[in-house]
């Protein structure tokens, strides 16, 4: 089981309520993932509402929302955005989402770690999105940030895992789960992060815009599984040659 | 301190223009399989050789559009807050030499209004006004922000080009977006169609978008009237103008619009057309070339051509619109800027987007994301 704070998961599968071409069809594509944690604009949500329309269709009892602060720009709208979605959705889990840089959604690192320190000590379990960046996790594990999610490629591209190598210092260093966000272009994007052995993965566009999105939103939960138990069965080394003999080593074997 | 002007003036319009019609169906090719296009490439995709490439380049603007926004179409709603203004503009029924009465919208009668629009839904509203800076300043602005900004997610304006410390105060008050439209990069023509009053300023008008950056406003409008000069010239500099925009005020979202000239009692004729098919091909030509810019249509354009627009390129759409203040429910009779085409109601056009596959979406903003 996935842990995330006090919270335990059974889908490593977290999802996005952006993009879908009506709420009655991210409904259903969420729930056919089995996701159990759904990631949810607070641009979009009037959170002063009893009947938002999106948050009708999320109210299943196994899906947990996970408000995000997209559309802020510094650490103060950060703090402030999170205030407001922990009072009026009644949870204090906050995707951490800064981005300054409105064309390519590009993470601030700078802002991203101010704020999680100050969330922190107000109570809230951070999940920030940012770059692959291995130093930047660590530093935001120590500001108390209760998983990271590095970006495989730039949000909404489905350029698959472009930060592998980065991805993989992360996972190896980290004490806190690793939830790859970003990029993830199709289940077998999906089963890669989670072979290399990512706690979990985020994915939105790739279901929202698919041709079917519940059906792939069932491929995506397929993939996951499947990733997490090839990590768990311990792959096999690649290599292009069988090794047929030892021509360095062999004469260790010849006696003396 | 960077300007756009620096840059526009070593650009010259006939060279430009030239370069465009000049292009062929290998540049269009050329343009159509880049993975990162050029402002060259836009020239192509502009030019008339790209006209027998219309459905390729419509289905890569889908593809690139639904795979950035997704298959939502957001809703915004104008809000006419006054016709007074001191411009004689040649193609505009607020023009100071149409003789018609004049209004203001008070407090009281803005209040009526934007009780309509919730009504029908709107979380996002444009104010719109003439240029009046005697009676409709940067203090009228500032009275409206603080008035309205609790009924809407997001508000944007568009209204007389201001001075960097103006936005600087409004933006704080709400504002979350201007519109301001060069309407022609035609410097000569632009004198032409904008004799008298401030507006008259070309440098004024183009430097607008700087001073917008420096103030760090969220969001900006750019676009020209189509009609006015060579569509394919002028969509050239506004793509030149973008470009320029995003590098150097990289914290701003943009957006564009293509305002085809509309009729008016007593006004201009276009000079120049610009068919359905060549509209088509400007959308398709601007998300191509970049697919991060929001592009809106608004009801000036048919019934027809907006239901299909839908899944074309555009990300946001106006539906209901009245172009006079007053007009949704003070004075619904009053003077209009401009007829509109499209007069189905928030609630038909609503169903219109669902009927393509497409979400209307009537919240992506917050009033609390105020710096």
């Amino acid at each position: 089981m996935l842990k995330i704070a006090d919270k335990e998961f059974s889908s490593r599968l977290f999802t996005g309520t952006g993009k879908f071409s009506s709420s009655k069809l991210m409904e259903d594509a969420l729930t056919a993932s089995g996701s159990e944690l759904v990631t949810v604009a607070l641009r979009r949500v009037d959170m002063n509402s009893q009947d938002d329309d999106i948050l009708m269709h999320l109210n299943h009892p196994k899906i947990n929302l996970l408000p995000n602060t997209s559309g802020v720009r510094t650490a103060k709208e950060a703090v402030f955005a999170a205030q407001l979605a922990r009072e009026a959705l009644e949870t204090n889990w906050l995707k951490l989402e800064i981005h300054p840089d409105p064309k390519y959604l590009m993470p601030d690192p700078i802002e991203t770690l101010l704020a999680t320190e100050e969330l922190a000590k107000l109570g809230f379990i951070i999940l920030p999105y940012i770059h692959a960046d291995p130093v930047l996790c660590k530093r935001l594990e120590n500001a108390g940030a209760s998983a990271v999610m590095p970006l495989g490629s730039p949000i909404g591209s489905n350029k698959g895992l472009k930060t592998i190598d980065f991805l993989e210092i992360i996972i190896e260093q980290s004490n806190v789960p690793v939830v790859v966000d970003a990029g993830i272009g199709s289940p077998s994007d999906a089963a890669k992060a989670m072979e290399i052995g990512a706690d979990a993965v985020l994915v939105n566009t790739a279901i929202a815009v698919a041709g079917n999105p519940v059906q792939m939103a069932i491929a995506f939960k397929m993939a996951v599984e499947a990733g997490r138990m090839a990590y768990h069965a311990r792959l096999a080394k690649q290599g292009n040659h069988a090794i047929a003999s030892s021509p360095l080593t062999a004469f260790l074997d010849e006696e003396f | 301190m960077k300007n756009f002007k620096d840059l526009f003036e070593t650009y010259s319009w006939e060279e430009v223009k030239e370069s465009i019609y000049s292009k062929t169906k290998t540049d269009v090719e050329q343009a159509l399989h880049a993975t990162k296009r050029s402002l060259e490439d836009f020239k192509a995709l502009v030019s008339p050789a790209a006209a027998k490439y219309l459905e390729p380049m419509a289905q890569l603007s889908q593809q690139l559009t639904r795979k950035r926004f997704g298959k939502v179409i957001q809703l915004y709603i104008p809000l006419y807050l006054s016709n007074e203004c001191t411009n004689i503009c040649t193609y505009c029924g607020f023009s100071l030499d149409n003789k018609v009465r004049r209004k203001t919208l008070s407090d009281e009668e803005i209040l009526k209004e934007v009780a309509v629009i919730k009504a029908l839904g709107y979380e996002h509203v444009l104010l719109v006004t003439g240029e009046a800076n005697q009676t409709v300043h940067v203090e009228y602005f500032k009275r409206v922000l603080k008035l309205i900004h609790p009924y809407f997610a997001q508000i944007s304006m568009e209204v007389q080009p201001l001075d960097t410390g103006e936005y600087t105060e409004l933006i704080p008050l709400g504002l979350t977006s201007v519109l301001i439209y060069q309407e022609t990069y035609h410097k000569e023509d632009y004198k032409k169609h904008h004799p008298k009053g401030k507006k008259s300023n070309f440098n004024y008008r183009l430097e607008t978008p700087d001073r917008l950056g420096r103030a760090g406003i969220h969001k900006m409008g750019l676009g020209v009237l189509i009609g006015l000069e060579d569509w394919r010239t002028d969509s050239f500099f506004t793509a030149l103008h973008l470009n320029y925009l995003e590098k150097t005020y990289w914290q701003t979202r943009y957006s564009l619009s293509f305002p085809r000239l509309r009729p008016f009692s007593g006004g201009l004729e276009p000079k120049v057309e610009m068919n359905d098919r060549e509209l088509v091909q400007l959308i398709c030509a601007y998300r191509l070339f970049n697919e991060e810019v929001e592009i809106s249509l608004s009801t000036r354009e048919s019934e027809k051509f907006r239901d299909h627009c839908v899944q074309l390129g555009i990300t946001s759409i106006s539906a209901g619109s009245k172009t006079n203040p007053g007009g949704y429910a003070v004075e619904p009779e009053s003077l209009e800027q401009f007829e509109i085409s499209d007069e189905r109601s928030p609630e038909l056009i609503s169903a219109m987007i669902r009927s393509k596959g497409y979400e209307p979406v009537w919240k992506d903003w917050d009033k609390y994301f105020v710096s």
